[in-house]
């Protein structure tokens, strides 16, 4: 029956991993590439086929079968809605596209790595799918260890253990604050499911509430790298082996968000009824801040993956915007961009994986005109440049679009002017260094270097001479799939019909704690005529183009330009981004504090 | 930033977070009053639904046996990330550790004492931990804390200063099997419900008498299970941090 | 008090997060999260305490006997076992911190930057 298919996205991966390890020092590599390509590759194709079996009704999988008695919830439930699914599934596509990639020329210690990637693809299955607030800590952390181990894998560089240990603190510090906020709601309510908190709830919105919330959305926030809990991103990047920061910028990162959204959707609706201009604001600023600082640090960066993690940030910026305004419109076009980008971001991370496997480099610098022959390993980063740029038809322009929609007529109008801004400069960021390393155009050297990373050893075997096609693929799938996703006729109105459905917390409710069907929310009306839409993404494409040939441009130009200045201003925000845990832990209490007090502020004064 | 910016700056951040903290826990309810519903009918229902008297045990794996499920997985991955990034790479040199290992020579052998305690407290601690694990239905106990109990014997030996013993105890595939097998059976088990057409980790098996050993179903079976992966995960941890100190010292040792 | 345990574990969080800022060695840095996942144990366990209660096991009491929640019981004891192994993992990344640079100061290790 469809409902047995739920657990089963996280428990395939998982009896997989523990396979990989009972077996682990008596099986060759191909066997444990096999084994865990195949758990993933099931994990997706359970995922799709729960996406279309929830689009009509969620499912709701009570663990032992612990129904909740008159009203109150026993157990721990999953909750698979189309949106759940679908990240589910797109989980799987990433996982895949990694594993493919790291066959046979990733340089893996016996086959913990799968061991590791299975667990990893497991505990996000299972964070983007629970129903219940302590379970879904409960994965949060397995996403994370998983991470944490995968993030220092390349354990003879210096720089690997100082990325991954202020990974590591700074989550597991926002996943206890989490952990501190779930005890708060479980003393008021008496529950840990997430619809009985809601229910119990209903309209009490005073200091505890309100602190618990944002106790565990904070939590959240640090692992969806949030200004400004967003500094460990960059380093987890810069020393992750490639395939991992696929998953990591692809996925990881915005499920995130996608919690929070869950979380507030099935809890807290009620208590901040009346309240939400106040969680509107404060999440818009964060958002935007994380937006701009984001793009603006992307393209002052020298490392391509550095660069690439600052993309990230910026355009989980976005989404924190579109979860922000709080509508189910919004929600829509988020769910949509999540993919576009995830998509494309992957594409952009395998081609740099490509570049370090090719010359031992990833410093824009250094591959200066290097890449020169790679013309289609070029064409598929430059594909996805554009798909960071919002260009239609990319699953990044349909989600940017929705997000628009919704914001239009609210005091929100300048989200659009804040995605421009985004998008031009991550997109020109990436154009930036196509053209210096695939075209071999511009002034080498042109910019100074601020950063300091160190040289990144190779992650990879020999021979190094060519671009292996099993690297190449995956990257080509990724970014035909940023496209595709954008392309898809309809999908607009199912994501629309399905984010109605997730933000519809009496329905929710109701169906988790009553088994009450739910009635099937009509389609809704088809997507408008983006023909304004199109206009401005084509010119924020062209204006990335622009920026990235600005860039290019010696050195003398530029200074005319008074770009020499301007980047030599920013170089107080560059430093701020210290590599020292200390100073991370301080801005961290900075944002907790201060949005606590302001939302504490806000809506609990009489 | 300088160590003393950073505490002006955390200061005042940390006094402002930890004021928001109190102004919520003002609103608890007062210390001693719990209220909430799920304790009370977890307590009322757990002896007449499952035949158990410790309703801590039947919490964790039978009413919320998924989130055991998950905590285990976290305890083995995290054994299998020390185990990653405790290894010996390719590049890494004895020189460096030469240098740091004359002081090892200075540690003397335990004292008779020491060996007499550790080395007798083997056995007794090995039965004590046994006991917690199957008896973790019926008593404060369980899988959890008999497998740590179950980990530390290994360790009074490695403190008697027996590191060949150690080496052979916590060296051994066995651990490694164990321990996968201990969070495989967990996984397994939880199967047995679905394929008997209800959830995953439904308790089907007999129940048996309330206060026999052989009650709860599944829970006496993944008690034994958690106890383990968590006793093996604790011994292959001890080992990967130990296993550098002991392979010197045994060279020493010649 | 009535909320003295509450203050407790909210010290502890803030006592943890003082000493990862101002630390001066990885282990004690480890050590400090240690104490902040200890806060959240305190705050589960003064949520759930009853006054009068006994231990929600009913081996010789009968049940109806006024007991302390067991859920947060179970909640925490699982935690600490696994957060210990946490705390060994981020401890490794110490110990390698310290093989490939000799050093444990945070502060010193600056690879990554900008």
């Amino acid at each position: 029956m469809a409902n047995s298919l739920a657990p089963l996205p996280v428990l395939v991966p998982l009896a997989a991993a523990v396979f990989l390890a009972l077996i682990n020092k008596h099986t060759a590599r191909w066997f444990a590439d096999f084994v865990s390509i195949s758990a993933v590759c099931a994990s997706g194709i359970m995922s799709v086929v729960l996406l279309h079996r929830t689009a009509s009704a969620p499912i709701v999988y009570w663990f032992g079968g612990w129904t909740p008695r008159t009203g109150i919830a026993v157990g721990v439930n999953f909750y698979i809605d189309p949106i759940s699914a679908v990240l589910a599934a797109f989980i799987s596509l990433l996982a895949l596209c990694s594993l493919i990639f790291s066959l046979h020329y990733f340089d893996s210690v016996g086959n913990l790595y799968h061991v590791l990637m299975l667990g990893f693809v497991a505990g996000m299955c299972g964070f983007s799918s629970s129903g219940d607030l302590f379970n879904l800590f409960v994965f949060f952390e397995l996403m994370s260890i998983s991470a944490f181990a995968l993030c220092g894998y390349k354990t003879e560089e210096p720089s690997t253990q100082q990325g991954a240990i202020n990974f590591a603190v700074m989550n597991t510090i926002g996943g206890f604050l989490a952990l501190l906020g779930i005890a708060m709601f479980y003393s008021r309510t008496g529950a840990l499911n997430l619809a009985q908190i809601g229910r119990t709830l209903s309209h009490q919105s005073d200091a505890l509430i309100v602190s618990a919330f944002v106790f565990v959305m904070c939590g959240f926030l640090v692992k969806a790298a949030v200004f400004p809990f967003h500094f460990w991103l960059a380093d987890a990047h810069a020393v992750a082996p490639t395939p991992v920061c696929v998953l990591f910028s692809g996925i990881m990162v915005q499920l995130a968000v996608y919690a929070v959204a869950r979380v507030y959707w099935s809890a807290m609706e009620g208590p901040m009824s009346g309240h939400q201009a106040a969680i509107t604001s404060v999440l818009a600023i964060a958002g935007t801040i994380t937006a701009l600082l984001g793009a603006m640090m992307c393209f002052a960066q020298q490392h391509i993956k550095r660069m690439l993690a600052f993309s990230t940030i910026s355009h989980t910026g976005i989404l924190v915007v579109a979860f922000a305004l709080l509508k189910p419109k919004a929600l829509a076009g988020a769910a949509l961009y999540v993919i576009g980008h995830g998509a494309a971001k992957g594409a952009l991370f395998l081609v740099a994986g490509i570049l370090l496997h090719r010359f031992g480099s990833v410093e824009e610098s250094s591959l200066y005109g290097r890449g020169r022959s790679m013309k289609w390993t070029g064409a598929v980063f430059a594909f996805s440049g554009l798909g960071l740029a919002g260009l239609i038809p990319f699953g990044t322009f349909a989600g940017e679009h929705g997000i628009d929609v919704a914001a239009k007529g609210t005091s929100f109008w300048w989200v659009k002017v804040v995605f421009i801004f985004a998008a031009t400069l991550t997109g020109a960021a990436v154009f930036r260094v196509y053209a210096r390393v695939f075209l071999g155009r511009g002034a080498p050297n042109a910019t100074e270097e601020l950063a300091t990373t160190s040289d990144e050893a190779r992650e990879t075997k020999g021979p190094h001479d060519h671009v292996p096609v099993v690297m190449f693929i995956p990257a080509a799938v990724l970014a035909v799939s940023a496209i595709a996703s954008g392309c898809v006729p309809g999908s607009v109105a199912h994501f629309r019909r399905s984010a109605s459905a997730f933000s519809d917390t009496v329905a929710y409710q109701a169906q988790v704690l009553d088994g009450t069907a739910l009635q099937e929310p009509p389609l809704s009306e088809a997507a408008e005529q983006p023909l304004a839409a199109a206009i401005t993404s084509t010119v924020t494409t062209m204006l990335a183009v622009a920026v990235a040939i600005l860039a290019l441009l010696p050195r003398r130009h530029r200074k005319r330009l008074y770009l020499e200045r301007l980047s030599r201003a920013f170089s107080t925000v560059r430093n701020a981004h210290s590599g020292k845990i200390g100073d991370y832990v301080v801005y961290f209490s900075f944002g907790v504090a201060a949005i606590g007090t302001v939302l504490v502020f806000l809506i609990c004064r009489r | 930033m300088t160590i003393t910016t950073r505490k002006r700056l955390f200061v005042m951040f940390g006094a402002a977070l930890l004021a928001i903290f109190m102004l919520a826990v003002r609103e608890l309810p007062e210390f001693g009053h719990y209220r909430g519903p799920y304790g009370d009918v977890l307590n009322r229902e757990t002896v007449y639904e499952r035949h158990v008297t410790d309703v801590v045990s039947a919490v964790n794996f039978d009413w919320r046996g998924i989130d055991t499920l998950g905590e285990e997985s976290i305890l083995f991955l995290s054994v299998v990330g020390t185990i990653v990034l405790l290894r010996t790479g390719d590049g890494e040199t004895e020189h460096k550790d030469e240098q740091g290992t004359t002081s090892n020579d200075d540690i003397p052998l335990p004292s008779e004492a020491t060996r007499v305690a550790s080395l007798g407290l083997v056995g007794p601690l090995v039965v004590f931990g046994l006991y917690i694990v199957t008896h973790g239905h019926l008593t404060p106990g369980g899988g959890f804390q008999g497998g740590v109990v179950l980990a530390t014997a290994p360790l009074l030996v490695y403190v008697a200063g027996d590191l060949k013993t150690f080496k052979r105890i916590a060296n051994h595939e066995f651990v490694e099997i164990t321990e996968a097998l201990g969070i495989g059976g967990y996984l397994s088990s939880g199967f047995l419900g679905m394929v008997l057409g209800s959830a995953y980790l439904r308790n089907v098996l007999p129940l048996g008498t309330t206060g026999h050993l052989f009650s709860g179903g599944t829970i006496l079976v993944l008690n034994v299970f958690t106890g383990a992966a968590v006793a093996a995960g604790m011994v292959s941890i001890l080992y990967a941090f130990l296993e550098h100190t002991i392979e010197v010292r045994l060279r020493r040792k010649g | 008090m009535s909320i003295l345990p509450y203050a407790v574990a909210g010290w502890l969080f803030i006592i943890g997060l003082y000493g990862i800022v101002t630390s001066r060695n990885f282990i004690h840095l480890v050590m400090c999260l240690a104490v902040l996942q200890s806060s959240t144990y305190v705050l589960l366990l003064s949520v759930g305490y009853r006054v009068g209660g006994g231990p929600p096991v009913f081996a010789t009491a009968p049940v109806g006997t006024p007991a302390v929640d067991p859920l947060v019981h179970a909640l925490v004891l699982t935690d600490i076992v696994v957060e210990a192994t946490v705390v060994a993992l981020l401890l490794s990344l110490a110990i390698r911190i310290h093989k490939n640079t000799g050093n444990l100061e945070p502060d010193k290790i600056v690879e990554l930057r900008g």
